[in-house]
């Protein structure tokens, strides 16, 4: 337990990606099994017990000390978990065995949640102070030490030499404590097999397309795509198992069983899931989220909502790993491909002819259908690669939508922003001309430069009206207010807001000190880009 | 005779008035009794000074050899008479030379702790406790929060650290007097034998460790100004927490930044100092120190200062002992 600590101490304090991932690797190269691979379940997330609410680490810690002395103690630290740590009264007996991090897991994944506290209580006893810090940290909230489960598996890879992209491939099919896969790392065993079917494989991700990016490329060696404004899926039908993945590696098939069901083929297939048909109407993103994030979902939602998939490229057939090929050969067995299935639930997403980027990007602005969000472009010869390698996929989003807006409420933000009002509640106008009134739309902290963020800071305090805590409200009216540009990718309906409308990733874009609040947006502008 | 009679505090320092002597004074006095060489307990400028013979070695290192008219030297566990008052000087176990006051007289023991820890230092002699009717303690550390790890383990991390870096240089934060020698002998019992470099501002005080029989090994200056900036990788340089804000710091490959203090304890303090390997080694006792200490003088009165009172002063209210922040003394009970 104690080399566990240690670790999360110093990967706690250590800021560089390279001396984390140094600290990293030395543990797994020392630590013996299994108490590394639970130390990697630990990091990255794939560990479970029983969880400890703050009140009754509270009560746990009330039972043992006198409350004024705690009360000194967590005001002087700032946090619970730490303050418990530092004063929980040292009970272990001299020379008694110290627990690995093996045991101390077992014994927590064994507890009940009723018997949690008495478990824990045992535990901290037998604890030094930081392995107290680690325990209560893994039972409390998840570590949250600023290591992402990407930079761990990068770790694995240094470790054992190899590429991360072949811990990705193998990652899904391994469970905690990993014996298998530090095995292979250290050499002494092939590399584990993808036992279990249907695994997801790493998907390859696209640069977006930077100013003059295109003067140095010949159109001639790429394909265009659309890029289209679903949710990127990676379809999985291996050994009679299905299995719907976001790009993330996300198991999301239980909310999607209509497609699974159609998934009668032995593949796997890199698209976009859209709502609709292929042929008919192709449904908005706010129409797919009606599906997504759900466990089940009734027949009554497959119909209203039913999906399909526009597939990109294909990386498996059979038991033909296609990744090496170019995307020209990948496309061609694509294509043959998907009309031997469903044509309600699979079609091939069509390249875009061009001759060269004026044509493109005159096309890139009239978009044929309101539901493409841009364009990919991919290299004629590019293998399907792991990542976002720089080079062979690109794409060139449509830009973004802006409305004026007038801000209304100012909130204070957090860190070291919190001496700034830095988060903006903004709305647009609605209702009958001579009396129109402000409708919030949405709220946005960030786009504008520190200066900026001085000057809407200062234009806060001089025109607050009213306070609510942190928050402000500021005079907002048709002669008064300040008119903030707002950009966003798009908009969904909403029944949590006033107005109906939910904004993707609002950002300010401009300030608009030149116009006047009364000549901001209305609402209608705005549902009319819904409409569409 | 009450307490307060014998000890109380003024705007200058704890005063003995039989005896018409100041107890680590902060304004130049007549006659100043010094528990240790920290600059806030010894100042320059007093007409006589009573302290341990390596106090005043340090004080004349420090301020130079005229930071006081008249001195005398007192060893440990000698005794003198000052103006009828009898007064003892015994290990306080912090930093070379330093002592508890023990000031007896009608019947009436107190003992002034100044800085003490019960950890022990292979670069003082250890803190001995002795009996009294008062005692007087500090609380720099006086919170439960503040356990010292055994300093031998926090050595440890920083070695196994230089190993795991060989290409970047440990720069650790300590103390001119006391921590940086401990840390440096702490090292050298850690197996350690590679030269230790060192900022300037450590040189005369390790010298003067040294000449005092505490072997610190090859210690070399670390000055950076002619060298090449490879120079330092894998090395262990030590230097006052002041010098590592400044430019000297930033001349080392890619430096771990360690930090030798009981308040890297607490993981935001070190977050917010930059440090990235904090050793929590402290010359000030802890919180179970504090506690186990009051208890072994068997002082029925405690008098708390230098730090978080509050804290300790709770404490000895649920055992039973009387206790009160020293700057309260004599103040809150006039009249009585
Ligand atoms: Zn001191």
């Amino acid at each position: 337990m104690k080399r566990f600590a240690e670790l999360l101490d110093r990967l706690v304090l250590t800021p560089s990606r390279n001396g984390k991932l140094k600290l990293l690797t030395d543990y797994f190269r020392v630590v013996e099994d299994p108490d590394r691979g639970l130390a990697l379940a630990a990091i990255t997330g794939d560990l479970s017990f029983a969880s400890v609410k703050p009140a009754i680490l509270r009560a746990l810690i009330a039972e043992r000390m006198d409350q004024i002395l705690f009360g000194y103690s967590y005001d002087y630290v700032g946090d619970l978990a730490e303050t418990v740590s530092l004063v929980w009264p040292q009970n272990k007996a001299e020379g008694s065995h110290e627990l690995t991090l093996t045991e101390t897991v077992a014994m927590l994944q064994r507890a009940s949640r009723s018997d949690a506290p008495k478990v824990l209580a045992t535990l901290l006893d037998q604890a030094d102070v930081s392995s107290r810090f680690a325990i209560i940290k893994l039972v409390t909230s998840g570590l949250r030490i600023g290591v992402s489960a990407r930079l761990a598996k990068q770790s694995l890879a240094d470790l054992g030499g190899v590429d991360v992209s072949e811990i990705e491939e193998v990652w899904h099919g391994l469970t905690p404590p990993y014996l298998a896969l530090f095995a292979w790392l250290e050499g002494r065993v092939p590399r584990p097999e993808r036992v279990a079917a249907a695994l997801f494989r790493p998907v390859m991700l696209a640069h977006p397309v930077g100013d003059n990016d295109l003067d140095k490329l010949d159109p001639a060696d790429f394909a265009a795509e659309w890029k289209w404004d679903g949710i990127r899926v990676q379809v999985v039908a291996e050994g009679g198992v299905q299995r719907l993945y976001s790009r993330t590696g996300d198991d999301i098939s239980g909310a999607f069983p209509d497609l699974l069901e159609a998934m009668n083929f032995e593949g796997v297939i890199d698209g976009e899931l859209l709502v609709g048909n292929p042929f008919g109407k192709t449904g908005t993103f706010s129409d797919l989220q009606q599906r997504l994030n759900r466990k089940t979902v009734s027949p009554k939602m497959q119909s209203q909502f039913p999906v399909f998939v526009r597939a990109y490229d294909l990386l498996q057939l059979g038991s033909d790993d296609l990744r090496a090929l170019t995307y020209v050969e990948r496309r061609d067995v694509l294509g043959g491909f998907v009309t031997t299935l469903d044509p309600a639930r699979f079609d091939v997403s069509r390249n875009v002819a061009f001759d060269d980027w004026n044509e493109l990007e005159a096309l890139r602005r009239m978009p044929p259908h309101p539901i493409i969000e841009g364009i990919m472009l991919k290299r004629l010869d590019s293998p399907y690669l792991a990542g976002r390698p720089k080079g062979p996929w690109f794409k060139w989003k449509r830009d973004p939508h802006t409305i004026d807006a007038v801000l209304m409420y100012a909130q204070r933000g957090h860190g070291k922003r919190s001496s700034y009002y830095s988060d903006y509640t903004f709305g647009v106008w609605t209702g009958a001309e001579g009396a129109e009134e402000l409708v919030p739309v949405g709220k946005a902290y960030f786009g504008f430069t520190d200066e900026e963020l001085r000057q809407i800071d200062k234009y806060v305090r001089d025109n607050t009206i009213e306070r609510f805590g942190p928050v402000r409200s500021v005079r907002a009216n048709r002669t008064q207010g300040l008119v903030l540009e707002v950009a966003f990718e798009g908009l969904n309906r909403s029944t949590r807001h006033k107005s109906g409308i939910a904004m993707r990733f609002p950002r300010i874009s401009r300030l608009r000190w030149d116009k006047p609040a009364g000549e901001a947006d209305r609402l209608e502008t705005l549902a009319d880009l819904l409409d569409k | 005779m009450r307490p307060r009679d014998l000890l109380r505090p003024r705007p200058e320092g704890l005063y003995c008035p039989p005896g018409d002597f100041f107890i680590d004074p902060v304004r130049p006095v007549e006659r100043a009794l010094i528990t240790h060489g920290h600059s806030d307990h010894a100042r320059a400028g007093h007409t006589k000074v009573l302290a341990t013979q390596q106090t005043l070695d340090i004080m004349g290192l420090r301020y130079g050899e005229g930071f006081a008219r008249q001195t005398q030297a007192i060893g440990p566990g000698e005794t003198v008479d000052v103006n009828g008052v009898r007064v003892s000087f015994h290990n306080a176990g912090h930093v070379l030379g330093s002592a508890q006051i023990l000031v007896e007289h009608g019947g009436m023991r107190i003992v002034a702790s100044g800085d003490y820890k019960r950890q022990p230092d292979p670069t003082c002699a250890p803190f001995e406790v002795v009996a009294c009717d008062v005692f007087i303690t500090e609380a720099t550390f006086g919170l439960p929060v503040f356990r010292h790890p055994p300093a031998s383990e926090e050595i440890a991390r920083l070695l196994r650290s230089a190993t795991q870096f060989p290409e970047r240089a440990h720069l650790v934060g300590a103390y001119a007097l006391g921590k940086a020698q401990r840390v440096i002998k702490l090292i050298r019992e850690g197996g350690y034998e590679a030269p230790i470099y060192l900022h300037g501002a450590l040189q005369r005080l390790c010298e003067y460790y040294a000449s005092q029989g505490i072997d610190l090994g090859d210690l070399q200056p670390a000055t950076v100004e002619n060298s090449r900036k490879g120079e330092f990788a894998g090395a262990i340089v030590i230097g006052t927490p002041s010098a590592f804000a400044d430019r000297w710091a930033r001349r080392f490959p890619d430096p771990v930044s360690a930090f030798a203090s009981g308040w890297m304890r607490i993981r935001q303090r070190a977050k917010q100092r930059g440090v990235e390997l904090p050793l929590i080694i402290s010359d000030h006792s802890d919180w179970d120190e504090l506690t186990a200490t009051i208890i072994e003088t068997g002082a029925s009165e405690v008098w708390v200062t230098h730090g978080r009172e509050e804290a300790l002063v709770r404490w000895c209210e649920l055992n039973g002992i009387a206790a009160r922040p020293l700057h309260l003394v004599g103040y809150e009970d006039e009249g009585d």
